[in-house]
């Protein structure tokens, strides 16, 4: 691994140069500082949900529908249980609306009547003995009258049974650039494909899990595994119909997310704060492993048709696309999951004249969710994986068909949206073309494969990742963040962001000690509790380190000048002195406490109706490689090595950063080759670590990180997002190194070894014919 | 809290006496109650983490008798007069195990949640084999799911590891010598 820092960088696009570099001499920022709760999670004293315990506490357990579709005749509860020992909540328990909130208030707290998945909550039941849960769940009986159910993209999208709305149609967009009905006749080429991906289980080794507690007095407290404290603070309130101060929301450890933690904990926490009123006892709902799989959300199953037209030099003319997802039974998070899809279903590529046509559809599956990268990797795979086709169609290097149509400083992409920051794409390809050394192996393996049981093959992925919300999603948040000094003269980051592996914690911490000028470990984080923090945004689309970074940054030059001003704060000083002036500040004004909102880049604008302008603040940047070899004896596929060459802005922790990579990488190789999620009338049927596989320790390719540093002016201390970004590349680059392997062309991932069989035994029957 | 009460008075129960972490300790289970269980709700030993259930994951694993059991699959019955090694034991006198120091250097742990049995089975391997190559690294590794590294720091967490208890310098997170030892080893498999 190496890591490049360009200290000058194209003057161009920059009228504050000085003050970034000003920034840049950094003492915290960029250095591997320790991560903030590293000794508590390495001691094994870090609190995760099932590791509380409240005084009186009962256990909580969730009677689900076993069927995709139908309407509810009747619930009866076996006599061999003593239900006077149990609290039984059903929807008529529910004290305000029955609706989890999210985008669309589509989806029921519990069914009432109907069932549109699967996994539908029914019922919910509390005893004080969670081993008397299972049981018990088991003596609930309930009667169906089914109702025709649909499982596909296909089924849904041919309307002939409507399990949503008027037409199952979750979502649509149409982002129009160009001109694209005149380009066809102009082409020298067209090449069509059609690429398809599947459901893919976050596996966040916690799952999930909830304690709530209820009083009249206080109203509803919840302590749980989850990332957004405030979605699931917006969901509890109109479920118990209470006021903001009686609703609070407390984010205990967290053992991994990946997104999965961003809109099912709103669920469970309704849920066991619904118990925990009906009981009068703390409840404690933790699922097991097979529930968690069954029941909780998964990365939208997608199907990605290209038309694309290019000139006679291989340069795009035109792309035309058809983009469509699986939602699932309810609109979640679909419309946004779709956005993104279809505002990274371009690439990085300028093309004059472009349609995408994006559609979501509703099934009875469970409800689709967010999951690292939402949607972009979808789209990209499918972008990328079409780049190929195009290469062998037109007989040019795959690297070389990239290099003609990157994007470059000055081009508009998909949405004209102008590129005003650095794009090095070009510098991120050549790297990872020399680093890995590509040109070389493929003629290697080009002379080596045709007598070799193993084929070898190289595969590229170059990508961008938009990072924070959309459009003008940041603005409508309007994120408030910041730090304070307690009266005992404690320093803290107050923001609702959370940690659950990423770093938040550590990357925050660093933002406010560089800012403040004094050390880190004098600085620590608030609780993310509803009750302490202000609302800083969701712990989503790649937005951490970026946006609320630097709101962090803004507040603390904020408190500086206001001790400058107020309290004899000196141009330099120790950290003794600045912690007096504080205390001087204290005395004089009150409380020592400096908050800022989100400021929007200057020149965003973007129209939601046209899909038209500024779709992201800033993109990440990325050229992936991959070497795979394929045993055409066992019809396995090894990633051999992989090289990662990415430019995230400035990065803020150079071994978390890479972490964030790799682990993303991993995540990526397990989507591409071994996660395949089995459906059996809508419903997981391996729903268990047994069968559902992720990449092990055996599995893992070398995987060589790489960074181009551009710190970007308007995140925290230059950075960019980089938690998504490492998710959208590994499976499009693995499946064109077995495209260059084999010869053959594998559209659809996961790619099982009976898959690989499949497809290599059909073209082998195909040439000997 | 009265988990339990109800259904299996654990005065009922008969008692099993086995050492944690050095130290005896007698408790009144059910016989097949699960270790992992017992470590945390009974001696509230709650550094053991349940991923899965069903041995897949690791996230439980503590040593037995030297070896590395998943606490999941182990009932309370057999761990008669059995000696119990969770991750509460592996600092000593307060100071952390160099393994947990190369992990907390190195970025081995993330989210955390893996992070105990994962540091069980490095500290088994080490005891097993103090110079392990990156081949025997991974395959101690294997029974141990993390989602959040890609096992790359991890890996190198216990290079460094190795590398300090020898007394030698350890080695910085991305030394040529890890990734070229990384390198050769992965491509002989």
């Amino acid at each position: 691994m190496a890591f490049s820092l360009r200290k000058s960088h194209p003057a161009r696009s920059w009228s504050g140069a000085l003050e970034l570099a000003n920034r840049l001499k950094t003492r915290i920022v960029g250095a591997a500082v320790p991560r903030k709760e590293g000794v508590d999670k390495l001691m094994g004293r870090a609190c995760y949900i099932d590791d509380m315990v409240r005084e009186g506490m009962w256990h909580g357990a969730t009677v689900r529908s076993g069927i995709p579709r139908g309407l509810i005749r009747s619930i009866t509860f076996d006599s061999r249980i003593d239900w006077s020992e149990f609290a039984i909540v059903t929807a008529a328990d529910i004290p305000g609306e029955n609706c989890i909130q999210l985008i669309v208030a589509d989806q029921p707290c519990l069914a009432d009547g109907k069932v549109n998945h699967c996994e539908e909550a029914i019922l919910l039941l509390a005893h004080p003995d969670k081993h008397k849960l299972r049981d018990a769940v088991g003596a609930v009986k309930v009667e169906y009258e089914p109702l025709p159910a649909i499982f596909t993209i296909e089924e849904s999208e041919q309307q002939d049974v409507i399990v949503w709305g008027a037409d199952n149609l979750l979502k649509t967009f149409l982002l129009e650039k160009g001109d694209v009905d005149s380009a066809w006749a102009r082409a020298a080429h067209i090449v069509e494909g059609e690429y398809r991906t599947g459901a893919q289980e976050h596996l966040y080794i916690e799952n999930q899990g909830m304690i709530a507690e209820y009083s009249a007095k206080s109203g509803v407290t919840v302590w749980g595994s989850l990332q957004c404290p405030y979605y699931v603070f917006k969901a509890l309130r109109p479920v118990f119909d209470l006021p903001e101060d009686k609703i609070r929301v407390i984010q205990t450890e967290t053992g991994g997310a990946f997104g999965g933690k961003e809109d099912y904990p709103s669920i469970i926490a309704c849920h066991a704060a619904l118990l925990a009123m009906k009981s009068g006892h703390p409840v404690k709902m933790v699922y097991d492993r097979m529930e968690d799989l069954a029941a909780t959300t998964k990365r939208h199953p997608s199907r990605v048709r290209h038309r694309t037209a290019l000139d006679r030099d291989g340069k795009l003319l035109a792309m035309e696309i058809d983009l469509a997802t699986d939602g699932g039974a309810y609109a979640t998070l679909s419309s946004t999951v779709l956005s993104r899809a279809t505002l990274h279903s371009t690439g990085p590529y300028l093309c004059p004249n472009i349609r995408v046509r994006a559609t979501s559809w509703a099934t009875n599956h469970i409800p689709y969710g967010a999951f690292r990268g939402f949607g972009a990797p979808q789209a990209i795979f499918a972008m990328e994986r079409h780049m190929d086709e195009i290469a062998a169609a037109l007989a040019i290097d795959p690297a070389e068909l990239r290099h003609r149509n990157f994007l470059h400083v000055g081009d508009t992409n998909a949405t004209e949206q102008e590129m005003r920051e650095p794009v090095i794409l070009d510098q991120l390809l050549d790297r990872g073309l020399k680093e890995s050394d590509y040109h070389a192996k493929r003629a290697q393996y080009a002379r080596e494969n045709p007598a070799s049981r193993v084929k070898r093959g190289m595969g590229i992925a170059a990508f961008y990742h938009g990072s924070g919300f959309t459009g003008s999603g940041e603005v409508y948040l309007n994120s408030l963040a910041g730090i304070d000094v307690t009266p005992e003269g404690k320093v803290r980051v107050l923001a609702s962001n959370t940690e659950f592996g990423q770093g938040t914690n550590t990357v925050l911490t660093q933002v406010a000690a560089e800012s403040l000028g004094i050390d880190y470990a004098a600085i620590s984080m608030a609780s993310p509790d509803t009750g302490i923090v202000p609302n800083s945004g969701p712990t989503v689309a790649s937005r951490t380190s970026m946006v609320v970074g630097r709101i962090i940054e803004r507040a603390c030059s904020q408190l500086l000048a206001l001790l400058r001003e107020h309290a004899r704060l000196g141009a330099t000083y120790t950290q003794k002195e600045f912690l007096a002036a504080c205390e001087s500040y204290r005395a004089a004004h009150g409380e020592v406490v400096s908050l800022c909102r989100y400021e929007a880049p200057p020149g965003i604008v973007w129209d939601d109706q046209k899909y038209h302008g500024e779709a992201y603040g800033a993109y990440a940047w990325a050229v992936y490689v991959a070497q795979v070899a394929v045993d055409t004896v066992t019809y396995s596929a090894e990633v051999e090595d992989f090289w990662a060459v990415q430019e995230v802005g400035r990065v803020i922790h150079p071994v978390m950063a890479a972490g964030q990579v790799e682990g993303g990488i991993a995540q990526g190789i397990g989507y591409a080759l071994y996660e395949k999620v089995v459906w059996q009338d809508g419903r997981m049927a391996n729903n268990q670590m047994t069968n559902y596989i992720m990449p092990t320790a055996q599995d893992v390719p070398p995987i060589h990180v790489y960074f181009e540093q551009i710190p970007f002016r308007y995140g925290g201390f230059g950075a960019k997002g980089i938690g998504e970004l490492p998710h959208d590349g590994p499976a499009p680059a693995i499946l064109n190194a077995i495209r260059d392997a084999t010869g053959v062309a594998f559209n659809a991932i996961p790619l099982l070894p009976e898959d690989l069989y499949a497809g290599l035994a059909a073209t082998e029957e195909m040439a000997a014919r | 809290m009265n988990k339990g009460k109800r259904t299996t008075p654990s005065e009922r129960c008969p008692a099993i006496s086995f050492k944690v972490n050095g130290e005896t300790r007698i408790v009144k289970a059910p016989p097949m109650k699960r270790l992992l269980d017992v470590l945390r709700e009974d001696l509230h030993l709650t550094g053991t983490k349940e991923g899965c259930g069903e041995g897949e994951c690791g996230s439980c694993s503590v040593r037995m008798n030297g070896e590395l059991v998943n606490s999941c699959l182990v009932p309370v019955l057999q761990v008669e007069g059995a000696d119990i090694q969770t991750v509460e034991g592996l600092t000593l006198h307060g100071e952390l195990h160099p393994l947990q120091k190369a992990f907390l250097e190195h970025g081995g742990a993330q989210c955390g949640i893996c992070t105990p049995g994962m540091l069980m089975a490095a500290a088994q391997l080490l005891e097993q084999n103090p110079h392990p190559g990156i081949v025997q690294i991974r395959e101690a590794l294997a029974g141990n799911l993390c989602r959040c590294t890609g096992f790359i720091r991890i890996f190198e967490a216990v290079a460094a590891a190795i590398a300090s208890d020898d007394g030698r310098p350890a080695t910085g997170p991305n030394t040529e010598q890890t990734r070229h030892a990384q390198e050769q080893t992965h491509h002989a498999r």
